[in-house]
């Protein structure tokens, strides 16, 4: 009986190993040869590498002028359809890619294997101790066509085990499955990884002891190339900072073995950097924010009266509060969709605090739907606060603010039950909300609700305009906030948004006429002005 | 197409046209779409977190990307510092420990706002300063080989605009005056870009609807109602007793309610 068996479980772990087989690093190519299609073409010349500014490191920047031969040259051959950039790697560095490979294999089948290899033991044991039904096995056993499992049941079995002792042996050939090894393993790897920058500066091109690599390739008319590498240790593009690198870019043409290379660049080192200079300008922002925020923020709280002028949306919060409690219904207070960490949510905090305090004077009832647990667990504190601010901790219940889940409709759909079944007096919708703005405050107004909401979300407030009595455009939410809540250092931060907002105008408007005055009086150092403000990527 | 595939596909043209249902009223189908769909969600996002967010973020990092080689000498140890914080979050089911869990969400708003402020300032201050400088290309209004004010006034609309809706977000002066003046074309122009976002928006909704009906005309349709389909022996009448079970239930549902608002309104006060 020649059949052969096909044990479904084990295939998997056969495929994809031969990663062992890693061979020796390539020989050091000469520049090239076979010109019987092609003719070479001139090299690049000027080329020069330079650590990548502004950066965490693992960069290098390369420069340099096209071939006279290049694609976009009409004066020249025209033969050159690429540049090939190439670094050079020591031995020790393909050392560590083999490595590295042989880690990422270790990692990923360790896992089944520990998982299967008990399954195959006890089906071994099964075996040996008689059983001859195969599908009492722990695992399905897939058998050839046309062969069925009563015939010779024994005979079967008998490859059954073969075949199970067979993968066995190649799961810990491929891998030792004890913890001890694997970790053995890895740390064999992550030394070696260290120990690369000291390779790399002992290795030049000129040492002979490694190759060129190919780290990218750019189009025709090209003079930059970014070398961006990964500064994951364990990932196979990772390029280590202070260690000597060497480039040189080869012009390539329609014959794969007909190319140029040019003269070898470096060494260069890649680092990181504390300061990015290209973000001075933030910097400076921020700093005059600051001492404006701290300059009003004290004024407040020496007591200086600071205009805020009334926003209609604010002022009727207090009245729909009245309106719920003369009601006797809930007031229902939605935050959005944001997050803890957003400004918006953070504004609605403290909308939420003056609400629930205003709600637990009057002894109405509240009612906080939350989509983020975070949130929840957030407000519940303020709201808890708020009760004890308004002496009534008794009243507070750790049920007004409930979590109901982090799916978008499906919150949606909980929230309008709750609008429909519990008829709230009041919906106030602070926060940060998305496409579930519009059936949210349909909803609401179809039940009948006085509706306030506010949002910075740019897309969502025409939704709110359109659907509730009163709208907190963008920035009046944190106005809002500041403005109920009362506290100095929320209403000097509103003031010193205004104070960093005419400051913006002022450039603007000073950015716009000296690019005017550049255009008609010739003198483009004006135009420098619009430059100081640019932010560096 | 066999009969799983029937019955699933019926089930969300039920569950679509429950949902559709709200259009007229609350009724007993929407509930039961609502309350699914809140049901569901909850349970699905908890397997969600756990492998989009605690096996990737956590798991893997204390691992080096293998669940089997957790705590193996990780390269990566520092992350069971946010493990550890989000344990602490779960004191507040103690009442005399729940003050701990305060820690981590300071920790989180405190960092989430340190991380956002010279992002926030550098995106939408200096980049937006910037781009409100614009340059008037003074050709385009002799582009067309006349005078076409249209063309040449882009940019100037562009700052015209991004000023006079700023001055409507200045807070500290009453809007009166040339100021106020300034303000209310700052409010214009902020609805008629609502206006144009509200547009977009809606013909994305309707997109959104079409795909519904789509979804009841072609794969409902196919699924149990056409004759050429094996299922439609047996489909279309399981189907058509099915409606007339729900319409049933439907109208028990609104007897029930309208004796049980009549029962209220007679009750002796």
């Amino acid at each position: 009986m020649t059949y052969l068996l096909r044990v479904l479980l084990t295939l998997a772990l056969l495929t994809g190993t031969a990663v062992f087989a890693q061979g020796e690093p390539p020989a050091v190519d000469t520049t090239l040869v076979d010109t019987t299609t092609v003719a070479p073409p001139a090299p690049v010349t000027g080329l020069t590498g330079k650590d990548r500014d502004n950066d965490h490191g693992h960069a290098i920047e390369l420069t340099w002028t096209p071939s006279v031969d290049d694609l976009e040259n009409p004066s020249g051959a025209r033969s050159v359809l690429r540049y090939r950039i190439m670094m050079w790697k020591p031995t020790e560095a393909y050392r560590v890619d083999t490595l590295r490979q042989m880690y990422d294999m270790v990692r990923s089948n360790y896992a089944p294997i520990r998982v299967y290899k008990p399954l195959v033991d006890s089906a071994l044991i099964l075996i040996d101790q008689g059983m001859v039904d195969v599908s009492a096995l722990p695992f399905e056993v897939l058998l050839p066509e046309g062969i069925n499992r009563t015939d010779a049941p024994a005979e079967m079995m008998k490859y059954v085990r073969k075949a199970l002792q067979d993968t066995l042996a190649a799961m810990t050939a491929q891998v030792d499955i004890s913890k001890d090894s694997v970790k053995v393993f890895r740390s064999n790897f992550l030394a070696a990884v260290e120990s690369l920058p000291e390779a790399f500066n002992a290795n030049g091109p000129s040492s002979g002891h490694g190759a060129w690599d190919s780290v990218g390739a750019e189009v025709p008319g090209a003079t930059f190339f970014r070398h961006a590498g990964s500064k994951e240790e364990v990932s196979p593009d990772f390029l280590p900072d202070y260690a000597d690198l060497y480039y040189r870019v080869d012009a390539a043409t329609s014959d794969p073995a007909v190319y140029t290379a040019s003269d070898v660049c470096g060494p260069v080192q890649a680092s990181g950097q504390w300061y990015n200079s290209g973000r001075t300008v933030v910097l400076i922002s921020v700093i005059i924010f600051t001492i404006l925020t701290v300059v009003f923020v004290q004024q407040a709280r020496r007591g200086k009266e600071l205009y805020v002028r009334p926003l209609a949306g604010i002022e009727a919060v207090d009245d729909a509060i009245g309106r719920a409690t003369e009601m006797g219904k809930p007031i229902l207070y939605v935050l959005g969709l944001g997050a803890a960490s957003d400004i918006a949510t953070i504004a609605s905090f403290t909308i939420l605090s003056r609400v629930a305090k205003r709600v637990a004077e009057y002894q109405t009832q509240l009612i906080v739907p939350t989509y983020d647990p975070i949130v929840m667990t957030v407000a519940q504190e303020v709201v808890k606060s708020s009760y004890l601010d308004a002496g009534r901790p008794d009243d507070y219940n750790e049920d007004i603010v409930y979590f109901v889940t982090q799916s978008q409709f499906a919150y949606v759909a909980a929230v309008n039950g709750v609008m429909l079944r519990q008829l709230p007096a009041t919906n106030v919708y602070m926060g940060k909300f998305y496409a579930e703005s519009l059936i949210l405050a349909e909803t609401g107004a179809l039940a009948g609700s006085i509706q306030i909401a506010g949002t910075d979300e740019i897309a969502q407030i025409p939704f709110f305009v359109v659907a509730c009595d009163y709208t907190l455009i963008g920035e009046e939410l944190y106005a809002a906030s500041a403005y109920l809540g009362g506290e100095p250092v929320l209403l000097g931060s509103l003031k010193a948004q205004d104070y960093a907002k005419a400051l913006f105008v002022v450039c603007a408007v000073a950015g716009f006429l000296t690019l005017i005055l550049a255009d008609a009086t010739g003198a483009h150092w004006l135009a420098q002005f619009k430059q100081w403000f640019m932010v560096a990527d | 197409m066999d009969f799983t595939t029937f019955l699933w596909t019926t089930l969300g043209a039920f569950l679509t046209l429950a949902t559709f249902s709200f259009l007229y009223k609350d009724n007993p189908f929407y509930k039961l779409a609502e309350h699914l769909v809140v049901g569901v969600s909850a349970g699905y996002f908890v397997i969600i977190v756990w492998h989009g967010t605690m096996v990737p973020n956590l798991f893997q990092k204390l691992a080096d990307g293998d669940w089997y080689l957790l705590w193996l000498n990780s390269t990566q140890p520092w992350y069971i510092v946010p493990g550890i914080l989000g344990i602490l979050m779960w004191t507040r089911f103690s009442k005399k420990y729940g003050w701990i869990s305060r820690w981590p969400m300071a920790l989180y708003i405190g960092i989430a706002a340190g991380v956002a402020v010279p992002l926030e300032m550098s995106n939408k201050v200096n980049k937006q300063l910037v781009a409100t400088m614009v340059d008037i290309d003074w050709s385009n209004f002799m582009g067309a080989g006349f005078f076409d004010p249209f063309s040449g006034m882009a940019s100037l609309l562009i700052f015209i605009g991004a000023v006079s809706a700023l001055i409507y977000f200045f807070f500290s002066k009453a809007h009166t005056g040339v100021f106020g003046g300034v303000a209310k074309l700052g409010i214009w122009t902020l609805m008629i870009g609502f206006g144009a976002s509200f547009g977009f928006t809606v013909m994305a909704r309707i997109s959104l609807f079409i795909n519904r009906l789509q979804y009841l005309d072609k794969n409902w349709r196919e699924a149990a109602f056409d004759a050429s389909n094996p299922n439609y022996s047996f489909g279309f009448p399981l189907v058509f007793w099915l409606v007339m079970a729900l319409i049933l239930v439907y109208i028990i549902w609104e007897l029930m309610a309208h004796l049980k608002h009549k029962n209220q309104t007679s009750a002796p006060q």
